[in-house]
């Protein structure tokens, strides 16, 4: 009857190995400009690129100045050639430091929210 | 306690679950903070996840003995807000002159309601029970409990991702941390005495993924950009019922978990402190969990109820 605990368990552990999946929660990869960085000239565009698949009507992005203004154009979305990237247009961008917040849902539905900054000189 | 009547309709849910899609959220999250299942101590979210295994090799006893162990454990949310937990584990001990011992350890069952998630401030808590039922192990060798211990818990986690721009390399730190006693429901065992104890454990973890993603490129590539590092503590305090008053055992293990899309993988060392009869030199834990609301999102990997 021990036995059996294990065989359960083994089992369970086999289902999940055997079940290949492209989903799952989507972490940011990498951006650009980058998480933190400090850029010149100004960017006309930022992009996200993420680990995984969004979907493309509820994945959202904007970028707000000190003041908390809108400097995005409003256009984020995902790239239609490349499901991973989250993009939007930028407004001319004086010197300063700008916060990135993103809304990325997963074509599996799992959601996930992140912010960063990143300064142009 | 008939095993059979939790394992065979765990095993049976899992492939009877109707398969229709909802919008998700799980598995540690707060905000942008993602807390990882920590090793030693509880984790202050409910969960559709599974750790298999969770190898164990303690540190020495205080009579030379070492125990080892394979565990299994289990969580799935029943609701958005509640889950059930499973747990347990089998037992080696080599003993000095004397035959080896092993077997099953008690099976360790719990209930978790998730107090609040608060994404702006990183933070959550949630409130548990979980029991450990008499005569579920192997109690004559591997040392199960022949009683059934009730260990009502709280516990919860912040992340420190509101800390002021002079201080952002800071913010991928977080921590998680437990409150909770043991109520044994037998006084003593063989002779000797079940005390009530005080429990307590706390992780501290620096998330190079926080780093990376939230606060600065700092170029970190795969492996390390998914990298938690962290130390975790747990403390034991009888409370009653020994003679020469309480005692506190723990263990500090330092460690590293690495964080993917569909599963973890963690590794600590053991390093015992407090009472000498709980062990000496080190041990060291390794652990494969899966994110079970990942792997299958639209099945098993949900709330059974509601989203």
């Amino acid at each position: 009857m021990r036995n059996s605990k294990f065989r359960v368990a083994l089992s369970l552990l086999l289902l999940a190995a055997a079940t290949p999946r492209a989903f799952a929660h989507a972490f940011p990869d990498h951006a650009q400009p980058a998480v933190g960085s400090t850029v010149s000239p100004a960017p006309a565009e930022l992009k996200i690129w993420f680990t995984g698949k969004l979907e493309p009507a509820f994945s959202k992005l904007d970028v707000r100045d000190a003041s908390g203004a809108g400097v995005d154009k409003g256009d984020a979305a995902v790239d239609p050639q490349d499901a991973t990237l989250l993009h939007v247009s930028l407004k001319p961008l004086p010197a300063g430091t700008y916060k990135v917040h993103w809304h990325a849902v997963s074509v599996d539905t799992h959601a996930t929210d992140g912010d960063f900054t990143f300064s142009v000189k | 306690m008939n095993k059979n009547l939790f394992w065979y309709p765990a095993l049976g849910a899992a492939f009877a679950m109707p398969f229709y899609s909802l919008p998700a959220n799980a598995h540690g999250f707060a905000g942008q903070r993602f807390f990882p299942a920590t090793i030693q101590t509880d984790d202050p979210f409910v969960a559709d996840e599974m750790s298999l295994p969770t190898v164990t090799v303690n540190p020495k006893a205080q009579d030379g003995s070492r125990e080892s162990d394979i565990g299994f454990d289990i969580a799935k949310r029943i609701t958005p807000n509640f889950g059930l937990t499973a747990a347990d584990q089998w037992k080696y001990i080599r003993v000095p002159g004397a035959p080896h011992q092993y077997g099953f350890d008690n099976l360790e069952t719990g209930a978790q309601y998730q107090l609040f998630v608060d994404a702006s401030h990183e933070a959550m808590a949630l409130v548990g029970l979980d029991a450990s039922w008499a005569h579920t192990g192997r109690v004559n060798g591997a040392g199960a409990d022949d009683f059934t211990t009730l260990s009502p818990a709280f516990d919860f986690g912040k992340g420190f991702g509101d800390l002021p721009d002079w201080l952002s390399y800071a913010r991928p730190f977080a921590i998680t941390a437990n409150l909770g006693f043991d109520f044994p429901t037998k006084t003593e065992s063989a002779g000797n005495p079940n005390p009530n104890n005080f429990t307590a454990g706390a992780a501290l973890e620096y998330s190079f993924e926080y780093l990376e993603h939230h606060v600065k490129d700092i170029g970190f590539g795969a492996p390390f950009d998914r990298m938690i590092a962290l130390v975790e503590w747990t403390s034991t305090t009888n409370l009653n019922r020994v003679p020469n008053g309480s005692v506190t055992t723990g263990i500090i293990a330092p460690g590293l978990i690495w964080a993917g899309q569909h599963y973890q993988l963690g590794a600590e060392l053991l390093v015992p402190y407090g009472n000498s009869a709980q062990g000496h030199g080190i041990g060291g834990v390794l652990q494969f969990h899966l994110y079970l609301d990942d792997l299958f999102p639209n099945s098993i990997g949900k709330p059974i109820f509601g989203d």
